[in-house]
């Protein structure tokens, strides 16, 4: 039984939120007239309500998911193509599925039976017993689940698997050498637990109806030509499979709005009923139809979000793309009609909010809970930017947005704000108000910049400016790319392995290739080269095999639903997973660029330069993890060289790393006609690598975290912010896929509305020397201590991390410490 | 004092420099570099700055960061560093300030406080931060100690500065040559002008130096062209009776030009490990901020006078 807080308690929460650190809910009307019922942020009885639900529901696990694929699998496996096949699981479970429509909820539909229930998704990879125990029992990230339901799994759902999971199918056809390489930490496999997904909408379900895609799919089918195309029949089952699809989710739809009446019928409270009696028509109408109000768009998209999630257990979840934008037309015609009120509709967008948080992140099976642990699922919703014409995005419901994030601060969904040329300085202001909170949201991007990156990347102007950000700092083609991130690539772990001749010092095992004794090194100039060959070994070694799984997944898990919301997948007839979309991005994501920089100048420096240490001296060092050796690692972490600090000597290796990068991975070729690129997103992924890394020559110690993104390393940063950004923008952005920058600011950089306008240019000036993404952590190192002591009492807190946002209390030890020891900005 | 005759585009010429600040936005309008000029001819007992006190090069000691590896010890050819259960302490009658010891440290415990620095080093670090500097409307401002002290460094920055369309910003106490204060006026946007106190003996207790050439130049200062904020350290039981604060306000409030814009800067402990580093004592029991309730109090007696106050830069 979870002790339920006393209102003293809960009161005294309420004031913390009212504090100084609060002054713009306190400005606002978010906080009045609250009696003794009280219960939280909120604008109103029901948002408190639906948000302290949200909040409290302890994370679960649901098997129906299981059950149903499982039997439906034992059935009908081989009776048909594996689109209309995968498209039949999907409508059997949409017609199953235990329905959950809430007290005070006006948007309906979850992925599980009720609140943060979780589906699995064994197709994919099948969770053992020992995971669930393991997963029931942890102290943090904890999925509960019964004893009954783990023996039911055990007995219905493991049995029928062994042998058939794509994990399975994928890892016993992996090379060694990849495997040496993988089991070293050089890099992670995205899919090897998840689907791709990584993308976000645009705007076509605002202007069409499943019914119109189902016309659209029919079309497409009349024009097929069997004679003289041998592709279709492929083809055509492809489009079947959509339109399966489509049926599943209206039918789905259909299914709330029935249930919507049945306890309308038995509700005695009138406004409720009427309330019921319209969530039923809202589903009636979407998604079969088009929306034609405010209220209707938030219900479509939310079933349009919860069909892809449930059809396959895709990474960043699903993204509506550029929200406000999509949503203007509805709220600018409803409010001239008279028919929605500004307070209306951002109680309906509190309502989609707290739907968002209420799908917790899938948990991955065979724990170890090192690479990745948080609840977050990084659903992220842009807002502000460009139109896909190019105009201001900004629009009132943008501003009603930033109202619900700092009225809600809810875990998910993750924010961004996009800070065009063009975006007036009263949004950049509110939304630095709001960052002022400390909750971690919303994250800052530069439109241009990433324009420029997506037109570099060979799409069109019109598309590019419709992108934006999905999950972390990751950008694509909203609506018409499939952009996936296919895993983080170790890069001070591979500068590890070329210091030990392609041997993995922690295990003493093969893990590249053989480089060269470093202490043969007669320059710098031939320890990088031999850094070089190691590392377009390993990105060899990662893209054989992502390209492998993508073959794999186009094979036996399509996404029939996906499909349809993925221009141009009806009109080629060919899956998200298969080159159907438009645009096909494979990315690999390089972390550590501080680390190696760091650890590449120490060795420039002292090695090479002043010839102060031996290469056998530091190496020595280097593998005693700097045990006895504190005076040559403190002569380190001092005088040398550091990236962040608008230092040529640290920024010019940076720049010529990150142009190698480029050069090992943009370009090479991928399974759907298209290519890799770059990106610099970290995640929490620097933590993991860390741990799997022994110390490096920038005087890092064993098993700490490297640098995240793009970001300084932890501490080494001493200049302030504007050398970071100096530094940063050293590197050309616009090459990549997405940099990463972590800023942290205590509260009293931030205090007066002066400070606010000065971090606006600041936020400004990267922009325009053409920085990806800022964003910023303001909290004080006191304030996270006592939440590490006390979490029960900080369970509020967010905190802002390697491109998303998660609760302290909910990070493990390691994320915490990481929070703890980024650089203070506190005085420059 | 020497008013200075070096032509304005020599760029080697240099004085002692103790910091240099990016990002500094409590130091004028925008986002500003801010230069520490190094001596100053009061020695306010408050300044959080110590180590602006001393025109000449200082040594700073910081036992916490200190490893005990003796690396200055075998570095010092006048054997004045000396390895005790303190840490490390200086003989001063060896030192002879050379600064090896500082280059060898390997934590940076030890440290030297001031470098000579030349006008185009400055700009080069300056230059770095104007596309900022343009973008918040900030600029340069030159504190210290006192940058009127060192005229053969400041005027040229302030010229090189003023070619490139940087706003320029002087942080002094006030003390300084007549001519000096209005050769760098007619070279400069805004001035940050400290005062202290009005009672003169008080003055010349707890800064060095009674407060008549102060008070008279800033007067001189407002018949000029050159925008001028007041600074004023709110220290508790020392500067912040009803009576100090009247009389200020009455001052400035009767001062020629236009009305001046006052900062009130509340006293805080920040010196503290600096003057340990130094090897000065320090009580931290003798200074303390006026409560929030004061501060507001004193905001008040401004208003009164019809002058804006606002707590902090």
């Amino acid at each position: 039984m979870v002790k339920l807080k006393s209102i003293k308690e809960l009161n005294g929460h309420l004031e913390t939120n009212q504090s100084p650190e609060r002054p713009a809910s306190a400005e606002g009307n978010f906080y009045h007239d609250r009696g003794l019922d009280a219960i939280g942020p909120g604008m109103n009885p029901r948002i408190q309500r639906l948000r302290k639900l949200s909040f409290k529901a302890e994370p679960s696990l649901s098997i129906e998911r299981a059950l149903h694929q499982t039997a439906f699998y034992r059935e009908h496996s081989g009776k048909h193509s594996t689109p209309v096949f995968r498209a039949l699981t999907f409508l059997d479970h949409c017609k199953k599925k235990t329905l959950y429509l809430g007290d005070d909820e006006l948007i309906v539909g979850e992925r599980g039976p009720f609140p943060k229930a979780v589906p699995t998704f064994p197709e994919l990879t099948c969770h053992s017993v020992e995971d669930f125990h393991v997963l029931n029992t942890r102290h943090q990230q904890r999925y509960t689940i019964s004893q009954a339901d783990i023996d039911t799994y055990e007995k219905e759902v493991i049995p029928y698997w062994k042998g058939r999971t794509q994990r399975e199918r994928i890892f016993n056809h992996v090379p060694e050498t990849w495997r040496q390489a993988y089991e070293a930490g050089l890099f992670t496999e995205f899919m090897e637990q998840r689907a791709p997904g990584h993308t976000a909408l645009d705007g076509k379900i605002y202007t069409k109806g499943m019914l119109d895609f189902k016309h659209d799919i029919q079309t497409h089918i009349d024009s097929l030509d069997f004679l003289n195309d041998p592709d279709a029949m492929d083809k055509f089952e492809q489009l079947k499979a959509m339109d399966i699809s489509c049926d599943a989710v209206i039918l789905f739809a259909n299914r709330h709005a029935d249930l919507a009446e049945e306890k309308a019928l038995v509700e005695s409270n009138e406004q409720r009923k009427d309330e019921l009696h319209k969530i039923a028509q809202v589903c009636r109408r979407v998604p079969a139809h088009a929306p034609q109000s405010f209220w209707e768009a938030l219900q479509m998209y939310w079933f349009v979000h919860l069909g892809t999630i449930t059809e396959l257990n895709g990474w960043d979840a699903m993204n509506p793309g550029h929200f406000d934008q999509h949503l203007t037309p509805f709220y600018e015609k409803e409010i001239a009609e008279g028919s929605l009120t500004r307070e209306k509709a951002k109680e309906l967008l509190c309502c989609s909010w707290i739907k968002v948080n209420n799908q917790t992140a899938p948990p991955k099976v065979g724990i170890t809970a090192k690479e990745s642990g948080t609840y977050n699922d990084f659903t992220n919703i842009n807002i502000g930017g460009l139109t896909r014409d190019g105009h201001d995005g900004v629009s009132e419901v943008s501003y009603i947005m930033l109202e619900v994030i700092e009225d809600l601060h809810l875990l998910q969904p993750g924010t961004s704000v996009h800070i065009s040329q063009k975006t007036p300085d009263e949004f950049l202001h509110s939304a630095a108000k709001v960052i002022r909170q400390g909750h971690g949201y919303p994250s800052v991007f530069n439109p241009e910049t990433y324009i420029q990156e997506m037109v570099g990347m060979g799409k069109s102007l019109r598309d590019a400016r419709e992108g934006g950000c999905s999950g972390c700092i990751e950008v694509g083609a909203f609506g018409k790319e499939a952009f996936l991130l296919t895993g983080y690539l170790n890069v001070p772990k591979i500068l590890e392995v070329t210091l030990n001749n392609g041997v993995d010092p922690l295990t003493g095992k093969m893990a590249g290739i053989q480089t060269g004794d470093p202490e043969s090194f007669d320059s710098y100039e031939s320890l990088y080269g031999a850094f070089l060959k190691q590392l377009n070994y390993i990105v060899d070694q990662k893209i054989r095999v992502s390209n492998y799984i993508d073959t794999m997944f186009a094979k036996y898990a399509p996404a029939p639903f996906l499909s349809v919301l993925i221009d141009d997948c009806i009109s080629k007839g060919k899956d998200y997973y298969n080159g159907g979309p438009r645009y096909n991005t494979n990315y690999i994501q390089c972390t550590g660029l501080a680390t190696v920089t760091d650890s590449l100048s120490t060795i420039k420096t002292h090695v090479f330069e002043k010839h102060s240490l031996s290469m056998k001296e530091l190496l020595n060092a280097v593998s005693k993890n700097f045990r006895g050796e504190e005076k040559l690692r403190q002569t380190i972490v001092n005088w040398t060289p550091f990236f962040g600090n608008d230092d040529d000597r640290a920024d010019h290796i940076a720049v010529e790393v990150y142009g190698d990068l480029l050069k090992a991975i943009d370009g090479k070729p991928n399974t759907k006609g298209d290519v890799f690129h770059l990106n610099m997103l970290s995640t929490t992924c620097h933590i993991y690598f860390g741990k799997v890394l022994g110390a490096t020559p920038n005087g890092r110690l064993a098993g700490k975290s490297i640098s995240d993104g793009t970001s300084p390393s932890h501490g080494c940063d001493i200049n302030g912010p504007s050398a970071v950004i100096s530094s940063l923008t050293k590197l050309d952005h616009t090459r990549s896929g997405g940099t990463l920058l972590n800023q942290r600011f205590l509260p009293s950089l931030l205090k007066r509305d002066a400070d606010i306008k000065k971090l606006g240019s600041l936020i400004r000036n990267y922009f325009k020397r053409g920085g990806h993404h800022i964003q910023f952590n303001v909290v004080d190192t006191a304030t996270l201590r006592a939440a590490q002591k006390n979490p029960e009492d900080y369970k509020d807190l967010l905190v802002r991390m390697a491109g998303y946002s998660d609760y302290f209390n909910d990070m493990n030890a390691d994320l915490q410490q990481e929070v703890i020891d980024r650089t203070e900005n506190e005085s420059f | 004092m020497i008013i200075p005759t070096l032509p304005a585009n020599d760029v080697t010429s240099s004085s002692l420099v103790f910091d240099i600040k990016r990002y500094a936005i409590n130091d004028g309008p925008g986002i500003r570099v801010t230069i520490f000029f190094k001596g100053c001819p009061l020695s306010c007992i408050w300044c959080h700055n110590p180590e602006s006190h001393s025109p000449t090069v200082q040594k700073m000691y910081s036992r916490d960061k200190c490893i005990g590896c003796e690396a200055c010890v075998d570095a010092c050819e006048q054997k004045a560093c000396i390895l005790t259960a303190d840490g490390i302490v200086t003989n001063q009658e060896l030192c002879v300030l050379c600064g090896k010891c500082a280059e060898v440290c390997p934590t940076k415990a030890t440290e030297m406080s001031g470098e000579q620095l030349m006008v185009k080093d400055i700009m080069e670090l300056i230059s770095r931060e104007k596309s900022l500097m343009d973008e918040s409307g900030g600029g340069v401002t030159f504190s210290g100690g006192e940058p009127l002290m060192h005229p053969d460094l400041l005027i040229p920055l302030l010229e090189e500065c003023g070619s490139r369309g940087i706003h320029r910003c002087v942080d002094t106490t006030g003390l300084a040559n007549k001519e000096l204060l209005l050769q760098v006026a007619a070279k400069a946007e805004l001035f940050l002008f400290d005062l202290k106190m009005m009672n003169s003996e008080k003055h010349l207790n707890y800064t060095g130096v009674n407060n008549s050439n102060i008070l008279n130049n800033l007067q001189m200062l407002a018949n000029t062209d050159v925008d001028i904020i007041i600074r004023i350290p709110l220290i508790k039981d020392v500067n912040d009776d009803d009576q100090n604060m009247n009389e200020t306000a009455e001052f400035i409030a009767a001062l020629p030009g236009k009305r001046r814009e006052v900062n009130l800067l509340p006293f805080h402990h920040a010196a503290a490990k600096k003057h340990k580093k130094l090897g000065q004592s320090y009580d931290p029991s003798v200074l303390g901020e006026p409560t929030q309730v004061r501060q507001l109090e004193i905001v008040d007696i401004f208003k009164q006078v019809g002058i804006q106050a606002s707590i902090g830069g």
